[in-house]
């Protein structure tokens, strides 16, 4: 089996004892049967139980590991060993409250998540069986429903650094145009209105990290394209 | 250290399918309830669930609930509760369409309706042939329906405690349920959770085993929990095996790709699975197909330099379908397995996927123990659903796309039984035995105190390593009587196992040994109950016991942590309403 070792620069901060964060310098020793970064973090672990961060399925829906790779926001369990060469770079998410090492605070981004009623709304009484819906109806929601709510996006936007309290993000209007594009939804005029705003919107200034990063190769700025011509539509 | 006191209706345990469920029924109708979750809801494991959820819609051709009972009794082994099994293919449709209702992004048939795919084991006409029963959303089902629930409870302003670990179950003098002690993560802080009802959703114990599908959350919390109480847990020798992890990686291949015409090959490119189920073929039940791939390894026609591999060869499909029915498979194929399924087939092993045991429970989700003769006693105010749960509706083995219908039929029916309870007994909340929280913080205490232990993920290494050498697709009886004695040599060294990181904010390292401390219960009755069930039946398959022995053991396991001790429950052998469907030889 061939092994090799990887070097690590990683950002550590511990409330609880440190003055302030500071760069780890660590090692460890991969072998073949390590694929991702995160198989590599949990060998770093296993050397220094203190290093923190959040994980869980390991194969890219649930998630939970997201993280700043080499400067770029990614999941640490769909990040191929094989692309990392040099020291490898490992950074909390960017721009959200750091709680400690590579765990950040996500109150903030999951406000947005919730602020845009992120539930279909349908006032009819509940028919007896599904709602129908064509196939082509259906795949109007592909490329949303997907979101795993990583943060990723959201975190590698500028706009949303400046101002996650009023800015939803993209991985928020993903979301909110999810339940616009949904033809079971009967709200699309409450959610227009909703986002119809100098900030929560029109923030957006098509950046693109948001396109450029996220791990289940979504395009939040197609959605908020699709949002933006709704209401272009709506007002004529 | 100070201690919180919060007080509700009640309190969930667990926040994936079934825990959201329950919460559902508990927030709309008023309960003041409190969900603790060691992660947040969207990363529960119910989020890696693939192919799809089991109801007999028939939207694409006849079906019928009793067809759907049939299949899942004899998935089962018939080990299954009838009166359980009856009651979840009869609410199969209406939590199916009510979670369509919540908005959930089925895939649709041409006539709009929710598409359905053939999967294993699930056959027209009591076993004739494969019928398409499975709701799915691509095959990303359980991610789907994980959010539509999450997305519900929003709308129904559920109160979330999340990252927050559950310790300890608080019980009364009457051995009642009364509450939980949890800790908050980010502060290290600790909360007594005193309610009138407890449901447990807390997931699986597939982390025990080395090669899992499971991910690294599902260590048997509720499981550990239970046992410490001094519950009883039930019939955990029945492992559910996934044919198809990829191999290696141990990433699951939804049993949906065989579904939409995935076959499984050996070394010398042979459909094998026409010699051991000439009907069913590829969809036999998970352990038929597990155990005929073990046996294609084990006699030498296993694929790759080592010959340790079974082929999923899904190339001769149109690339369409793998696009619109099978994007996320492809996604993870490329990703852990180096192919793409278009052109090249998937290197695929039999991989540790679901525990068909759990905190035994009746159908209305109400936890049971034996006491005084009564071997279906209610224990007061304690309801597990979903995976930690045995109702029991899979039984032996359990058939794929049952696992979300039972979290959406238990989560559901724990949560009705908890506002029937709360509503008949209006009284206040009983008074907590003095010091409830002690034997949670003399388990921290422990854990701070330590010096020079040995390192917590050594030791999980241990017990994983014991339970994949010892306890696999097929149990032999020297390696099981190993496997109880190390077993038990690793659950020394759990107790004397120690941490160096100390901290109080956000300790991953605390966490992981308070997991291990549920993992090595749970651990314990899955090799217990194996080395103890002297025959085979779906997924206990005993090289020195080959056949089912209805007479010695139809029976349930029951396994207490206090001294190993093993009894015994009846299984429900009558329905609710139908005839018992009789015990025959299983063969697809």
């Amino acid at each position: 089996m061939t092994t090799r070792t990887i070097q690590f620069k990683i950002y550590r901060y511990d409330p609880d004892k440190d003055a302030k964060p500071y760069m780890q310098d660590i090692s460890v020793e991969v072998d073949s049967a390590d694929r991702k970064l995160l198989d590599a973090m949990v060998k770093l672990k296993a050397k220094d139980d203190s290093l923190s961060f959040r994980r869980s399925c390991r194969e890219g829906v649930c998630g939970s590991d997201a993280l700043n790779i080499n400067g770029k926001n990614g999941l640490a369990c769909l990040t191929d060993l094989k692309s990392l060469s040099g020291t490898v770079v490992l950074r909390p998410l960017p721009g959200l409250p750091i709680i400690r090492d590579l765990i950040v605070d996500m109150t903030q981004f999951f406000k947005q998540y919730h602020s845009i009623k992120p539930y279909l709304i349908n006032n009819d009484p509940p028919p007896e069986t599904e709602r129908l819906q064509t196939p082509e109806e259906r795949d109007e929601l592909n490329g949303l429903y997907e979101c795993i709510l990583c943060a990723c996006c959201s975190t590698a936007c500028p706009s949303f650094w400046w101002n996650p309290d009023k800015y939803v993000g993209p991985a928020g209007l993903l979301q909110a145009y999810r339940f616009i594009a949904d033809t079971r939804d009967q709200a699309t005029s409450e959610r227009l209105d909703n986002l119809e705003d100098p900030y929560r919107l029109f923030r957006c200034h098509s950046i693109m990290n948001c396109v450029d990063t996220c791990p289940k190769g979504l395009n939040p700025m197609r959605a908020i394209g699709k949002i933006k011509d709704a209401m272009v539509r709506r007002a004529v | 250290m100070k201690i919180t006191q919060r007080t509700f209706d009640a309190v969930i345990v667990g926040a994936g399918g079934a825990g959201l469920r329950s919460a559902i029924q508990l927030s709309e109708s008023g309960l003041k309830t409190a969900v603790i979750t060691k992660v947040f809801p969207t990363r529960s494991h119910t989020v890696a669930a693939q192919g799809g959820v089991a109801a007999s819609l028939g939207n694409s051709e006849e079906d019928h609930w009793h067809w759907h009972m049939y299949d899942t009794v004899k998935g089962s082994d018939w080990l299954g509760d009838q009166d359980a099994i009856e009651f979840m293919c009869r609410k199969a449709n209406e939590v199916v369409i009510e979670l369509e209702h919540y908005g959930m992004p089925f895939d649709r048939t041409d006539a709009g309706k929710i598409y359905q795919r053939p999967f294993g084991g699930h056959m027209s006409n009591f076993g004739e042939k494969p019928v398409r029963r499975a709701c799915a959303a691509a095959d990303r089902t359980g991610h789907a329906m994980l959010h539509a629930l999450y997305q519900r409870n929003v709308r129904a302003n559920t109160q979330f405690f999340v990252e927050w670990m559950a310790l300890d179950l608080i019980r009364g003098a009457e051995g009642e349920v009364l509450g939980v002690v949890a800790m908050e993560m980010e502060t290290g802080e600790i909360s007594i959770f005193q309610a009138k009802a407890t449901i447990f959703a807390t997931g699986g114990s597939g982390r025990m085993f080395y090669s899992s599908t499971n991910a690294f959350i599902n260590t048997g919390d509720g499981l550990g929990m239970t046992a410490r109480a001094g519950l009883p847990i039930q019939d955990m020798e029945f492992f559910q095996f996934h044919p198809t992890g990829v191999y290696g990686a141990g990433v699951l291949i939804t049993e949906g790709v065989r579904g939409e015409g995935g076959i499984l090959r050996n070394s010398a490119g042979e459909r094998f699975m026409e010699r051991y189920a000439p009907n069913a073929k590829d969809l036999a039940s998970r352990d038929v197909v597990s155990r005929a791939m073990a046996t294609e390894i084990k006699e030498g026609r296993g694929c790759g330099p080592n010959r340790d591999h079974v082929l999923l060869d899904l190339s001769h499909l149109d690339p369409k379908v793998i696009m619109q029915r099978l994007p996320g498979i492809r996604e993870i194929s490329i990703q852990f397995a180096g192919v793409d399924p278009i052109r090249e087939p998937i290197p695929v092993v039999p991989t540790a996927h679901y525990q068909m045991g759990g905190i035994p429970t009746h159908y209305s989700g109400r936890v049971v123990a034996p006491r005084d003769g009564d071997p279906d006693a209610i224990v007061p105010g304690f309801y597990a659903a979903g995976e930690c749960a045995c109702a029991s509706v899979h039984g032996a083995n359990r058939l794929g796309t049952n696992s979300l219908l039972d979290l959406l039929v238990f989560g559901k029916s724990a949560g009705d039984s908890v506002i029937e309870d709360v509503a008949s007994h209006p009284k206040s909340l009983p008074d907590l035995p003095a010091n409830a929280a002690d034997y949670s913080l003399s388990r921290l205490a422990r854990l701070d105190g330590q010096v020079d232990g040995e390192s917590v993920h050594e030791v999980q290494l241990a017990l994983r390593r014991t339970m994949q050498d010892h306890c696999g697709v097929f149990r032999f009886p020297d390696l099981l009587k190993e496997g109880v004695s190390e077993i038990m040599a690793v659950a020394e060294r759990v107790g004397r196992s120690g941490i160096k990181d100390k901290s109080k904010v956000f300790n991953t390292a605390r966490i992981e040994a308070l997991e291990l401390d549920n993992l090595i219960e749970a651990a314990k009755a899955t090799m217990i109950g194996a080395a103890t069930r002297q025959e085979s039946r779906g997924a206990q398959a005993r090289a020195d016991f080959p056949e089912r022995d209805d007479i010695n053991w139809l029976k349930h396991t029951l396994w207490y942590r206090e001294d190993n001790r093993i009894d015994s429950r009846p299984v429900h052998l009558k329905p609710l309403t139908v005839d018992t469907i009789e015990l025959k030889k299983r063969t697809y």
